[in-house]
């Protein structure tokens, strides 16, 4: 790893900040399609919950 | 000989029935996805190990490689939700609705990355981690905008009334995405003017363009990425109140 100068705290706490708002972003999408796919497969609509969804 | 009188599905007529929308747009998210990975491995790989620090700001410029993308972002998505309100308004699309509802949870959350992006590398730069100058409050807003926005979609049972109304919120709200632009031009600011895309080019060397633009596009192809997936959860969505609804009444029968 590099040196990051003397303002590194403030650096680490951009990216760590940044990419764990990313991973929840991420995460938080992912969970909310898989949630619906089920849903529609609960309601006997399971073949377009995973294509097309009309 | 018998005459065709069919209707010829033009592109625009399929991306307006949601099932074909899905359909249509399924395939890019798995190769957005990997293209997005690859973009964010080379940005970090540049913006913390390749570039060198900055003649001024030293190495806190690599703060720059993910502020600038977020900042970027924060405007971008408000412009693609303006755009969709349009298509509701003027044109009656029935995924711009849909657009603007996926789009706005994401551009809040680049908008807060955004400030406290820009708080941190305010600190060991200015002195300070906020000033109310006209860049950063107007940023403010708009993180104020887009949460109103959700909490508006929020509000309403009927979302086709609620499009038409979050519509014409986004639009004036739209007001501020050229106040943040110009802000730095129009009002006296700690923020510097822009220095990327210039009449007479950018004034950043090289190695500082070339992670900033890597994560740029990093971060673009991420809400593209982002944005097609949770607008099939919303068609999805959609369809699940459909057949709840069609249940109920069954069910009441």
């Amino acid at each position: 790893m590099i040196a990051l100068g003397a303002h590194a705290e403030f650096i680490i706490a951009a990216y760590v900040g940044v990419f764990a708002g990313l991973a929840a972003l991420i995460g938080w999408t992912v969970f909310a399609a898989r949630q619906t796919k089920r849903r529609l497969e609960e309601l006997g609509d399971g073949q377009r919950a995973n294509s097309s969804a009309q | 000989m018998t005459i065709d009188t069919t209707p010829k599905m033009t592109w625009w007529n399929r991306l307006s029935h949601p099932g074909q929308f899905v359909a249509l747009t399924r395939p890019l998210v798995l190769p957005l996805a990997l293209l997005t990975g690859v973009l964010f491995a080379v940005g970090l790989w540049y913006g913390l190990f390749s570039s060198p620090p900055e003649k001024y700001m030293g190495d806190t410029v690599r703060i720059m490689y993910v502020h600038v993308p977020t900042a970027w972002l924060s405007q971008f998505v408000y412009a693609t939700m303006a755009v969709s309100a349009l298509g509701t308004l003027v044109w009656r699309h029935p995924m711009a609705d849909v657009s603007m509802k996926a789009a706005a949870p994401l551009g809040a959350a680049f908008t807060a990355m955004a400030l406290f992006t820009g708080s941190l590398w305010g600190r060991p730069t200015w002195g300070t981690f906020w000033e109310w100058d006209g860049r950063m409050t107007s940023t403010l807003v708009l993180l104020f905008i887009y949460l109103g926005i959700v909490a508006l979609w929020r509000a309403f049972d009927d979302q086709l009334r609620a499009a038409r109304v979050v519509a014409v919120f986004t639009l004036v709200g739209a007001v501020n995405i050229p106040i943040i632009k110009f802000s730095v031009d129009w009002w006296s600011t700690l923020h510097q003017p822009a220095s990327v895309f210039r009449a007479d080019g950018p004034t950043m060397p090289g190695e500082i363009l070339t992670p900033l633009f890597v994560m740029f596009f990093a971060f673009t192809f991420l809400f593209i990425t982002l944005q097609l997936a949770a607008m099939h959860t919303e068609v999805r969505r959609r369809r699940i109140t459909t057949l709840e609804r069609r249940a109920a009444r069954g069910d009441a029968r």
